[in-house]
């Protein structure tokens, strides 16, 4: 079957399997390899993007189910050259160790504060817990979200990574 | 990792059209709402149906709004709308309860209260809930919409009243001044399903207990309820020598079995103890007292 | 580029830096094995037996055979035929790739199908009919030598038992000698249950046989790259030099990727068979369900002290459940690894152990997770036995410790079971906790709650507060007692420094999240005085990088760091060669400032490590002996292992009316020597603990009677929440080894080792039971406090 959707902007086209979930498509069909995927169980999270503009887990929804609707990806967080607050956060605060759940855990968190600007270090805690991390013990995620959101917050204009 | 077999994939844009791709499609057809139920047991291929019909754009069933003197809630409202209804809290605080529990945000934002009841886990905290507040469902085939209670509607683990050309629509539960609900659950970690779970709903009336409603999940009560339970509480003041005999009633009328979650004692243990210390917060609400619901 | 807090500029050398290899994971830009696509690649799938033991009869591939887009289907048989049914083990067993007589547990890998397409494949998994004979299965360790109970390797000749080894360490009469005037003796069984590393990224290959070239190149989730190359070459007769093996970006390792599993050498088979590349990705139940398990040890402990708490003894004898292959990765002399550091941080007068190792119908390992050669068992079981003892004493456990801990003068400490401890100020690390954690003012809280008035309503919850000594035993290891394979365990680094002054180093250890390409440039940079992000940093692919052993047991910065630090230096020495004929000065009146070489007492006469390198690739004349270029290399055979070691406390709080713990606190102190970054460093301590508190609380692979596997998806196998998890306190000291040339010690498990025993004395602390098995879910802490706690290996009855 056909499917149509918009990912990271940009109108997609394809013809798939009905059966075909969505982090497949994302990963084999359009060679986003940003997302990835943990589990079968819709348990760990790694797989999270955003469906029309709320974080899923991209294992748990087919590409059919997501034709017409807009989804957005870690390839998608950097705007013009510039990373994210999330993403910079991440790199400062040592927010990521083997990199595998990061993008999933920066989808949600863009999303959290999107929502909510000052997150609480227990909120952003509930925000991420649906995404699990074998390597920061969580610590400096939350300290990576609190850095984006303190950054964003101060209005300024987003850095350029520091790292080549 | 694990992929569902193949099967056809049919969107719904209305109800009507739903009913009628069901009836066309036959017995081997499955709605597809949030998927989050199905999807992962089509991978383990535990599910196999020949064809999904899509009811996702179904968005006018994603209500949760006040009428005719009932909550009245869409089957296609998300975990999350649920979670975040400020006319659930006010009038139910024991769903706000059970959603900040049931899975994850990110699962809460497709998994459906439709697709959660209709799946009839025994382990559903969402079945627990609608037991306890002894709501109804509307179910609907293209020929006629019935209205069965929750006991009807749960016929025994993943099975349910809805037929095969059938779809659940929407839950009513009916808005009653004076009484308070609260959920108590044990999971073994945040999103795992429960150890043993309890809600309760009470209204009380000059001072006693009116109408009790207890829902337990994972504990093997059937239809989710101990109806002794309840009754025990009918007519006696709410106070803690109450909760415990109404704990004593529901861990002697469930039936727990042995799982790596938790031993058949402990389970009823926690149908005892979570009973009790929901019926002591729901009653509290009631009273005006604790807790509340910000009206 | 306006920013609110500018990033501070990279030190040149050690201290904090943000990574590297950042630049490309946030932006989604990471090259893991499942990213990797070849032109004309197949998919790989395997099917597994759902039986714990049984014969197979029969197989019937045809159906699979004819679906239209598979390419092969390989069985036993057809690798029988290719002498590749069977595969050395890393513990001198040997290991089916595909089963041909039996299955032995479930999960086992049975067959193979390549196909076009990773979704097909899966189908025609389930067109092989397999007809199998089911046998008993032996599923519980303690009986698995009981005279009835079946054999399940009897594809070795004349094994009539499922008994693997025995092993001792220890005097064994001394210590039966200081337990028989002892004053007080505790005896207590515990187990350490059988758990799974669980990386986010499961493991997976892409196999690519050039028929060309002869070459055959892997991309593999290894943690050990050139290992890999060598047992390929033993595996399967090709030439080592035709292989390569490329360990891309890693999602997490923990020692799941250590060894050499079935589905690699399944992909690698397949593409020859079919020309193609092939790629074969696990899923999660295939990983959790078949891959390097670790632990399943059940020990039985007594530990012997004076009235007044000093600890005199310590007697073990362990049952090692190994799964029905013995598959472990211990250095070869060690069969149960280094369990026999179980003194841990303690001077006492004698110890023995025993270990006996089993075969079950479960599946093989035991080297994964933040393995440390079976330390987290020995650790496990000493740091229980002080808290049984504490118990006993009345003590407090704190002061208990504090009463026996090894003191700093001891050191170099040779331990009665045979380890040289190279350095340590045990005492100070534990005072520092305490301080952190405000000890005596935890106790005074929980004091007061024990004396509170029961509230109202739901009951209160029980205070407890847990304390854990631990000393980790890595950096294995010295190469004439220790090697994997008959491959001894030293390391290769070569440091080159281009003629513009840029550097690149190439490593044989592979970094699965440890932040490789930031820490070894920042040893070098630290060595030679060039900026961190000027150094390249050059690892996991056997084509490009020096032999060595790779990354696990804690061992890249003791031993590849070593290598490396000891190259930079042989650079550095280099470089004043060159740059006293540059100045025309004798070698010997040159002093090194970090980056330069200078005159003594001229500092304005100097050369830089750039100027030097330049002049290296240049027309200078240069001294006699001296060849041209600015590079070296080293292989650095460890002279001994590093003992880091730490002091953790955890309070928590216990529903008595659930059994729901709660994680209140964590203090960790962790004295790792030198901390090259010690950013890294906190975040692998973060790791640890976190891994540490889902192994006390809700970890476990448990199988039912039946053989069934019952922690085989992540639905099953609960992995700590960022909810679970308390936000961590950290300390540290700072002892260096005096054998590591920078004296660093390693960390990357130190957590995992100490923390789970802590998460446990605190529990048991709460609710005034001396012992219960990990996991404490809700239902054991409450069965517990029944006095009835569950056994937590097999099935509940």
């Amino acid at each position: 079957m056909q499917v149509t959707m918009t990912v990271n902007g940009e109108q997609v086209t394809r013809d798939v399997e009905p059966r075909l979930l969505l982090v497949h498509f994302l990963r084999d069909d359009l060679g986003l390899t940003g997302t990835h995927w943990g589990c079968d169980t819709s348990n760990c999270g790694v797989c999270a993007v955003w469906m029309d503009g709320e974080p899923v887990k991209s294992c748990t929804v087919l590409a059919a189910m997501a034709s017409g609707h807009e989804i957005r990806t870690v390839e998608g967080l950097e705007r013009e050259g510039q990373l994210d607050p999330v993403q910079e956060g991440f790199i400062q605060e040592h927010g990521l160790q083997c990199g595998f759940c990061t993008p999933g855990m920066m989808m949600t968190a863009r999303y959290l504060l999107d929502r909510n600007p000052h997150p609480t270090d227990e909120e952003i805690r509930e925000a991420i817990s649906g995404q699990i991390c074998r390597c920061t013990g969580y610590e400096n995620i939350v300290r990576a979200v609190r850095w984006a959101a303190r950054h964003a917050a101060a209005g300024q204009a987003r850095e350029e990574v520091s790292a080549p | 990792m694990q992929v569902p077999a193949p099967v056809e994939y049919e969107r719904a844009r209305s109800v009507e059209d739903a009913l009628a791709l069901l009836e066309r499609r036959g017995p081997e057809a499955r709605l597809l709402a949030g998927g989050h139920s199905l999807l992962p047991m089509m991978k383990l291929r535990l599910a196999r149906p020949q064809v999904l019909i899509d009811v996702n754009e179904l968005s006018d069933l994603a209500y949760i709004r006040v009428e005719g003197g009932d909550l009245r809630i869409g089957a296609m409202a998300r975990h999350r709308d649920l979670l975040e209804s400020p006319v659930a809290w006010e009038h139910f605080p024991i769903m706000r309860e059970a959603e900040t529990v049931i899975a994850d945000p990110l699962v809460r934002n497709r998994g459906t209260v439709g697709g959660s009841l209709c799946q009839a886990d025994p382990n559903e905290d969402l079945s627990a809930v609608f037991a306890a507040l002894k709501a109804q469902a509307v179910i609907r085939s293209t020929s006629e919409s019935r209205v069965v209670s929750m006991d009807q509607f749960h016929q025994g683990p993943y099975t349910t009243a809805v037929g095969p050309a059938e779809m659940l629509v929407e839950l009513r539960v009916p808005i009653r001044p004076g009484s308070g609900s609260a959920y108590e659950k044990v999971e073994r970690r945040v999103g795992d399903w429960p150890v043993g779970a309890a809600g309760a709903f009470l209204r009380l009336d000059a001072g006693r207990v009116a109408e009790a409603g207890i829902g337990l999940a994972a504990v093997g009560a059937e239809h989710f309820r101990v109806p002794a339970a309840e009754e025990s509480l009918v007519g006696e003041e709410p106070v803690e020598e109450a909760f415990t005999e109404a704990g004593r009633l529901a861990a002697e009328g469930c039936h727990p079995v042995t799982d790596q979650r938790g031993p058949a004692d402990y389970k009823r243990h926690l149908a005892y103890e979570l009973t009790r210390r929901a019926l002591r917060r729901a009653a509290a609400r009631a009273r005006g007292e604790g807790d509340q619901p910000c009206r | 580029m306006t920013t609110a807090e500018a990033p501070p500029a990279n030190p040149v050398g050690f201290g904090r830096m943000t990574r590297k290899e950042d630049a490309r994971f946030v932006r989604g830009k990471g090259t893991y094995v499942d990213d990797v696509v070849l032109p004309g690649m197949l998919h790989g799938a395997v099917l597994r037996s759902n039986l714990a033991h049984a014969r197979i009869v029969s197989m019937d591939t045809s159906a699979a055979e004819a679906h239209p887009k598979v390419k092969a289907v390989i069985t036993g048989k057809t690798l029988e035929g290719l002498k590749l049914a069977w595969m050395p083990s890393l513990s001198h067993d040997v290991v089916p790739v595909l089963a041909t007589d039996k299955v032995r547990y479930q999960g086992q890998e049975v067959a193979f199908v390549v196909a076009e397409d990773r979704y097909s494949a899966r189908d025609a998994l389930e067109l092989i009919e397999v007809d199998y004979e089911p046998l008993p299965p032996v599923m519980d360790a303690r009986e698995a030598l009981s005279p009835g109970s079946a054999v399940i390797r009897d594809d070795i000749e004349g094994k009539a038992d499922n008994h693997i080894f025995d092993w001792e360490a220890g005097d064994r009469s001394a210590t039966d000698q200081v337990f028989e005037r002892a004053e007080v003796v505790v005896t207590q069984d515990m187990l350490y249950p059988r758990v799974h590393p669980a990386p986010m990224e499961t493991c997976g290959a892409v196999a690519h046989m050039d028929k060309v070239s002869g070459k055959l190149t892997i991309w593999c989730t290894t943690q050990a790259p050139h290992a890999h190359r060598t047992l390929y070459a033993l595996v399967a007769g090709l030439p080592e030099h035709k292989i390569r093996v490329i360990s891309p970006d890693i999602g997490g390792g923990f020692g799941n990727k250590v060894g050499i599993y079935p589905g690699y050498v399944l992909a690698v088979v397949g593409s020859i068979l079919t020309g193609a590349p092939v790629k074969w990705t696990e899923d999660r139940s295939e990983n959790l369900m078949s891959t390097s398990f670790a632990r399943d040890y059940h020990m039985h402990g007594e530990i012997a002290s004076t009235r007044d708490g000093r600890i005199t003894g310590l007697r073990v004898k362990v049952l090692a459940d190994h799964g029905a292959f013995n598959n472990t990765a211990q250095p070869s002399k060690f069969p149960a690894g280094f369990f026999h550091v179980f003194t841990g941080s303690y001077d006492l007068e004698a110890a023995h152990c025993e270990v006996t190792g089993v075969y079950t119908n479960k599946a093989p390992g035991g080297v994964a997770y933040a393995c440390s050669f079976r330390v987290t068992e020995a650790v496990y079981l000493v740091e229980r036995m002080v808290d049984c003892l504490a118990d006993e004493l009345g003590m407090d456990p704190a002061e208990l410790r504090l009463k026996n801990l090894l003191r700093p003068e001891q050191f170099p400490y040779m331990s009665k079971t045979g380890w040289e401890y190279d350095s340590g100020d045990y005492p100070r690390a534990l005072r520092l906790a305490m301080d952190i954690a405000g000890y005596e003012q935890l106790r005074a809280e929980q004091e007061r709650r024990r004396r509170a008035p029961a509230p109202q309503g739901a009951p209160a919850p029980l205070m407890g507060i847990g304390v854990s000594f631990f000393t980790e035993t890595v950096g294995a290891g010295p190469r004439k007692h220790m090697d994997i394979l008959g491959l001894g365990m030293a390391d290769g680094a070569e440091v080159r420094v281009h003629p513009t002054g840029k550097a690149v180093v190439r490593l044989s250890v592979q970094t699965q999240g440890q932040g490789h390409e930031t820490t070894f440039a920042q040893i070098v940079a630290e060595q030679l005085g060039i900026p961190p992000e000027d150094i390249e940093v050059v690892h996991g692919d056997t084509d490009n990088t020096p032999f060595g052993l790779g990354t696990y047991g804690s061992r890249s910065t003791p031993v590849s760091g070593a290598a490396v630090a000891v190259a930079a230096r042989r650079v550095r020495d280099k470089a004043r060669l060159i740059a006293s004929a540059m100045l025309e000065v004798d070698p010997d009146d040159l002093e090194w400032e970090k980056g330069r070489w200078f005159v003594r007492g001229n500092p304005t006469s100097a050369r830089t490590i750039q100027e030097i390198a330049l002049a290296a690739h240049g027309p200078l004349e240069l001294p006699e002996g001296v060849e041209g270029h600015l590079d070296a290399q080293c292989v650095y055979d460890p002279p001994n292992l590093t003992y880091p070691y730490g002091a953790y406390i955890c309070v928590v709080d216990v529903d008595p009316g659930t059994g729901v713990v709660k994680v209140r606190r964590f203090v960790a102190v962790d004295d790792c020597g030198p901390r090259i970054n010690p950013m890294i460093v906190e975040g692998q301590v973060h790791g640890g603990l976190a891994d540490g508190l889902g192994m006390a609380l809700m970890q476990v692979i448990a199988f039912d009677t039946d053989g069934n596997c019952l922690g085989g998806s992540f639905m099953d196998y609960l992995l700590p929440t960022s909810m679970e998890c308390p936000s961590w306190e950290l300390g540290e000291t700072v002892t260096p080894s005096p054998h590591h040339p920078l004296g660093c010690k390693g960390v990357g498990e130190s957590a995992t080792v100490g923390s789970p025993a802590a998460v446990v004395n605190a529990v048991m602390d709460a609710i005034g039971v001396r012992h219960a098995d990990m996991p404490l879910t809700p239902a054991q802490v409450w069965r517990a406090m029944q006095g009835r706690p569950l056994r937590t290996d097999l099935a509940l009855a």
